[in-house]
C-alpha cells in the first residue's frame, strides 16, 4: 500500500511559511514578538533664536541624514510665518527657514523622533584620498616625520589611525605634536590635528558630530567623534581615548568642522540642543515605522483596519486556534463532542461571560432546556418545529436567566445573552436525542465532553501571547493550518482508545 | 502511556484514526457510501446480485405518506421501520404482533399505537437519525425470525453477525447479541453482548459486555463459548460476495440467520467499528496486512475462493509467509502440513478445544 507524502511537504511549507513571514516582519520590521514589549525612543531638538536684521532672512540647519544605529520617526519643524524648504540628497539634509521681513527676536524649532535600527548602517559616502595638507614649516616636517614614524610602527589604516590618536592624547606627547597642539591655527582640536595628520598619510576621514542618546537631557552638548575610512568601510574612534568604537547611543546628527546652522540677514542669539528619552509600546513604534517608510505587506496589517472591523477579526482569528485545540482533543486524546464545533463556539461565548459564569450559565440553560424538551417529546412535534419550539425556549430561558441575575445584582448573569443560542439548542436537542437512545450516561458524558473541550479551548484562546500572535502575525495561521493537515493525517490510537482496547495490550495468551 | 501505545500497536490493534486514515481513506472511494450509507439503496443492488436480504416491505418517502401510514401498515403484521440513513441501530422500530389496534414489538414489552408509529416515522423523515440530519427515508422490512438454531445464543431479540471484509477477505467476525438491557438491540454501546468468532471453524470465542470478558449470557445463563455458528461457510461466502458488489474495500457486513430464508445480509457499512477487536480479544491490524501481503490478484477470485481463503488465513495464523502458499494448495484446504515453524500466536484454537 503506497501513500502519498505530499501532505507532509505542503504542511511543512506552511509552516515553514508562517514562520519565515513571523521572522521576517521581526527582523526588518522590528515588530516584538511578545505583548506589551516596550522601546525607548527619544526626542531630539535644536531651538534657534535669530535676531534678524533689516532685510530677508535665511537659516538653515543641517538634519540628521544617515544615522548609523537609528531611525527616525516623525519630524516636526516649529517656525512662525518662515517659509520651509527641506533640501535632501542621500547623506546631506538641510532644511532652510526664510522670511522676507520680519522684526524682533525669532524662535524656530526643529524636533525629531529616534528610535533605535539595528538595520541602519549607513554613514556616509565612499570618500576621495585627500591631498597631503600643504602646511608651512615647520608643521610640514613635523607632519613628516609623524607620519613616517606611525606609518613604521602600524600594520593597517585602523593601527595607524589608533596610533596617531594616542600621539595625540598621550600625557608626553612628542615635540611634534605638542608643535600641532600649541599652533593656534588648530585652537587644540585633537580631531582637527588627527584628521590634519592622517590627511597627511592620505587617509580618507570625517568629523562627526552628535548627541550621546540617554535620559533625558535639556541642555545637550554635542559631542565629537572620528571617522577614519580604511577602503572598505567606515571605522569609528573616540577623539579623546584613541579607542576604535562608536557609541551605541550616539545619534550622528552632522559632519564636518563647520556649524549646522548657517543664518544670513540675521544674528544667531542662542542654538539649543535638548534630548528626551520616551517608552512606547514596541508595537506603535513598529507600527509608526511601517506606516512612515511604506512597508510593502505590513501595509496590508490588520492594525491597519478601523478598531471596531479589528475588534471582529480579534474574535475570528482566535477561531482556528479554538479549532485546533479542538482537533487535538477529539483525535490525539479522543474527547466526545457534541457536533463539530459547537465547543469552538461555546468558547467563544466563555470569552464575554468568563469561563466560571459561563460553565454555570451553559449548564444551567442546558438542564432546563432539556427538561422542557423532554415535556415537548410528549407534544409529537415533528422536527423542524420542534427544534424551532426549543430555539425559542433557549431564547426564553436566557431573558429570564438575565432578568432574574439583573434582580438578584448578579452582573454576569447579563452576559447570557451572549450564548449562540442556536447552538444551545441543537446541543439540547442532540442531547435529548443521545439520552433517550443510548441512556443518560453517554449524553451526560458527551456534554461533559463538549464542555471541556469548551474550556480548554477557552483557555487557549485566552492567552495573551496566542491572542497577540494572531492579531500582529495573521500568518501564524499558516502555522496552525500546517498543524492541523498534520494533525489530520495522524493515524495513530487515541488515548481513550488506550483504555479502551487495554485488554489487547496484554500478550496474547491471555486469550 | 508509550508502554501500552506500543504494546497495542505490536498487538495489532487498529485505532480510530488508523482506520480511518489507513484504510478507510485509501481502500472506500467516497462516491460508493450512497450505496451502503442508504439502506434501500444497498438492499436493491444486493438483490441484483443476487444477495439475499430481508424484504422491503415498503419505503416512505413524504410526510404526506408518512400521515397516511395507517393504510401501508392494514396488511402487514410483522415489519421493522428503519431509517434508510440511520447509523449504529438508532431509530430502529422492530413490531411482532398487533393486538386491539396497538403494534407491539417481538417481546411485548413495549407497544405503539399508529399515532407513535406515523410520529417515529415523521422523525425519520426530517433526519432526525441520519447523519448530518439530512432529510431521510422510512422503509419497512420484514421481520427476521430467528434461526432456532441460535436461539441457545440469545434467547430474545435477532442476533446478528458481523463480518469485516477486507478487499473482499473475511478477515474478523463476531457474533452480536441483544440482550434484555440493549433493548433487541444487538449494538455492543447499546449493551449488547460481542463474540468474537474463530475465523477457521465457526466458533465463537470468549463474548465481551461493556468491554468485560463474560462467558454466559446474563439473561439465560447459557454458555455463549464454543458455539458453532451455523453455515460458517456460505455466511463468509455471503460476506465476501458483499464486496463484489459494492466495491468497497473495507467493509463491515451484517448477517442474519432467518428461520425460512437463511442467512441474510441485514446492511452494509463502509465505517464499521472497532469493538469487534475487544470481541475477539486481538487486534485486526495482523490480518490486514496479511491480506495485503498476499501475492494473489484477489479481484479475479470468486466470493467463493476469497472465503476459502479467509479460512485458510485463519488456519495459518494469518502470518503473510503462510498464506503466500495458498495459491499451490487446493482448495478445500489440505490438513496443516507439519512446518518447522512455531505454532501461530493469536489463535490458540486447539487449546480452546481442550479446555
Amino acid at each position: 500500500m503506497r501513500r502519498s507524502r505530499g501532505f507532509v511537504v505542503i504542511a511543512l511549507s506552511l509552516i515553514a511559511a508562517g514562520l519565515a513571514l513571523i521572522a521576517w516582519k521581526v527582523n526588518v520590521y522590528g515588530y516584538p514578538l511578545t505583548p506589551n514589549s516596550m522601546s525607548e525612543t527619544w526626542t531630539v531638538q535644536a531651538r534657534l533664536r535669530v535676531r534678524p536684521g533689516d532685510g530677508p532672512v535665511g537659516v538653515t540647519l543641517t538634519l540628521p541624514s544617515a544615522t548609523p544605529g537609528f531611525g527616525r520617526l516623525q519630524e516636526d519643524f516649529v517656525s512662525r510665518g518662515f517659509g520651509l524648504d527641506v533640501q535632501e540628497n542621500s547623506f546631506l539634509r538641510k532644511a532652510t527657514w526664510t522670511i522676507r521681513r520680519v522684526s524682533g527676536t525669532q524662535t524656530l524649532y526643529y524636533r525629531a523622533q529616534i528610535y533605535r535600527d539595528r538595520n541602519q548602517q549607513e554613514f556616509a559616502p565612499v570618500p576621495a584620498y585627500p591631498d597631503v595638507p600643504e602646511l608651512e614649516e615647520p608643521f610640514a616636517t613635523a607632519l613628516q616625520s609623524i607620519t613616517d614614524e606611525v606609518r613604521s610602527r602600524s600594520a593597517n589604516i585602523a593601527s595607524f589611525a589608533a596610533a596617531v590618536l594616542a600621539r595625540i592624547n598621550s600625557a608626553s606627547p612628542s615635540a611634534e605634536i605638542r608643535l600641532f597642539l600649541n599652533a593656534p591655527e588648530f585652537g587644540g582640536d585633537k580631531v582637527g590635528i588627527a584628521r590634519t595628520l592622517l590627511a597627511g598619510a592620505r587617509i580618507p576621514t570625517e568629523r562627526i558630530n552628535g548627541f550621546l542618546l540617554t535620559e533625558d537631557e535639556p541642555n545637550a552638548t554635542p559631542v565629537t567623534w572620528l571617522a577614519v575610512h580604511n577602503e572598505q568601510q567606515w571605522l569609528f574612534f573616540d577623539p579623546q581615548s584613541g579607542r576604535q568604537y562608536l557609541p551605541e547611543n550616539l545619534l550622528v546628527w552632522w559632519r564636518g568642522g563647520d556649524s549646522p546652522v548657517e543664518v544670513s540677514g540675521a544674528e544667531l542669539q542662542r542654538l539649543e540642543w535638548s534630548v528626551r528619552r520616551n517608552e512606547i509600546g514596541s508595537l506603535a513604534l513598529a507600527e509608526q515605522r511601517a506606516e512612515r517608510h511604506q512597508f510593502p505587506f505590513v501595509n496590508f496589517s490588520l492594525l491597519s483596519l478601523p478598531v471596531q472591523t479589528q475588534s471582529v477579526y480579534s474574535v475570528l482569528l482566535l477561531v482556528p486556534v479554538g479549532a485546533f485545540v479542538m482537533v487535538l482533543l477529539r483525535n490525539v486524546v479522543g474527547v466526545r463532542t457534541f457536533g463539530t464545533f459547537m465547543p469552538v463556539l461555546i468558547a467563544l461565548a466563555f470569552e464575554e461571560t468568563g469561563i466560571g459564569a459561563g460553565l454555570l450559565l451553559f449548564a444551567i440553560v442546558v438542564a432546563l432546556g432539556l427538561v422542557f424538551r423532554f415535556c415537548l417529546e410528549r407534544l409529537r412535534l415533528t422536527l423542524v418545529p420542534r427544534l424551532t419550539a426549543v430555539v425559542t425556549i433557549v431564547v426564553i430561558l436566557m431573558i429570564g436567566l438575565s432578568m432574574l441575575s439583573a434582580r438578584l445584582g448578579w452582573e454576569v448573569g447579563l452576559s447570557v445573552g451572549l450564548f449562540p443560542m442556536v447552538i444551545l439548542a441543537m446541543v439540547i436537542e442532540r442531547m435529548s436525542i443521545i439520552w433517550e437512545e443510548r441512556g443518560p450516561q453517554d449524553a451526560v458524558l458527551e456534554g461533559a465532553g463538549s464542555a471541556l473541550v469548551a474550556t480548554l479551548a477557552y483557555l487557549v484562546m485566552g492567552l495573551e501571547q496566542i491572542r497577540y500572535m494572531t492579531i500582529v502575525y495573521p500568518e501564524f495561521l499558516l502555522i496552525v493550518l500546517g498543524l492541523t493537515i498534520l494533525m489530520g493525517r495522524y493515524s495513530g490510537y487515541r488515548v481513550t482508545e488506550l483504555f479502551r482496547f487495554r485488554d489487547l495490550a496484554r500478550p496474547a495468551e491471555s486469550t | 502511556m508509550i508502554g501500552r501505545y506500543l504494546a497495542l500497536r505490536r498487538a495489532g490493534v487498529l485505532g480510530l484514526n488508523g482506520r480511518n486514515a489507513r484504510y478507510i481513506a485509501v481502500h472506500n472511494p467516497r462516491r460508493f457510501y450512497p450505496l451502503v450509507d442508504d439502506k434501500i439503496r444497498c438492499k436493491e443492488l444486493l438483490r441484483q446480485h443476487g444477495i439475499p436480504v430481508p424484504a422491503l416491505l415498503d419505503a416512505i418517502r413524504t410526510q404526506f405518506e408518512a400521515g397516511r401510514l395507517g393504510k401501508r401498515l392494514e396488511r402487514l403484521e410483522q415489519f421493522a421501520i428503519k431509517p434508510a440513513c440511520g447509523s449504529q441501530g438508532d431509530g430502529i422500530i422492530v413490531i411482532g404482533s398487533r393486538r386491539n389496534g396497538l403494534w407491539l414489538s417481538p417481546s411485548g414489552s413495549s407497544y405503539y399505537s399508529l399515532d407513535d408509529l406515523e410520529f417515529h416515522v415523521s422523525g425519520i423523515l426530517n433526519g432526525l437519525y441520519s447523519l448530518g440530519g439530512q432529510p431521510d427515508a422510512a422503509l419497512l422490512e420484514g421481520l427476521v425470525l430467528t434461526d432456532p438454531r441460535l436461539r441457545t445464543l440469545a434467547p430474545e431479540g435477532v442476533p446478528d453477525i458481523r463480518i469485516i471484509v477486507y478487499r473482499g477477505v473475511p478477515v474478523m467476525a463476531m457474533v452480536r447479541l441483544p440482550t434484555r438491557r440493549s433493548g433487541g438491540k444487538a449494538n455492543l454501546h447499546s449493551g449488547g453482548i460481542g463474540a468474537g468468532i474463530a475465523m477457521a471453524t465457526g466458533r465463537t470465542l470468549r463474548a465481551v459486555m461493556d468491554d468485560r470478558v463474560i462467558d454466559s449470557h446474563p439473561d439465560s445463563g447459557l454458555p455463549i463459548r464454543d458455539f458453532e455458528v451455523p453455515e460458517w461457510n456460505a455466511l463468509l461466502e455471503l460476506a465476501a460476495a458483499c464486496q463484489s458488489a459494492v466495491k468497497l474495500g473495507y467493509l463491515g457486513v451484517d448477517i442474519v440467520l432467518d428461520a425460512t430464508h437463511g442467512p441474510l445480509v441485514l446492511e452494509l457499512n463502509a465505517r464499521p467499528g472497532l469493538s469487534i477487536q475487544i470481541a475477539n480479544q486481538t487486534g485486526l491490524e495482523h490480518r490486514l496486512k496479511a491480506v495485503d501481503g498476499l501475492s494473489i490478484d484477489l479481484e479475479r477470485l470468486s466470493p467463493r475462493d476469497r472465503a476459502a481463503l479467509a479460512m485458510e488465513l485463519a488456519e495459518g495464523g494469518w502470518r503473510p509467509a503462510r498464506a503466500r502458499l495458498a495459491k499451490t494448495v487446493p482448495l478445500p484446504v489440505a490438513p496443516r502440513p507439519a512446518l518447522a515453524s512455531p505454532p501461530p500466536e493469536e489463535q490458540p484454537l486447539p487449546q480452546r478445544h481442550a479446555s
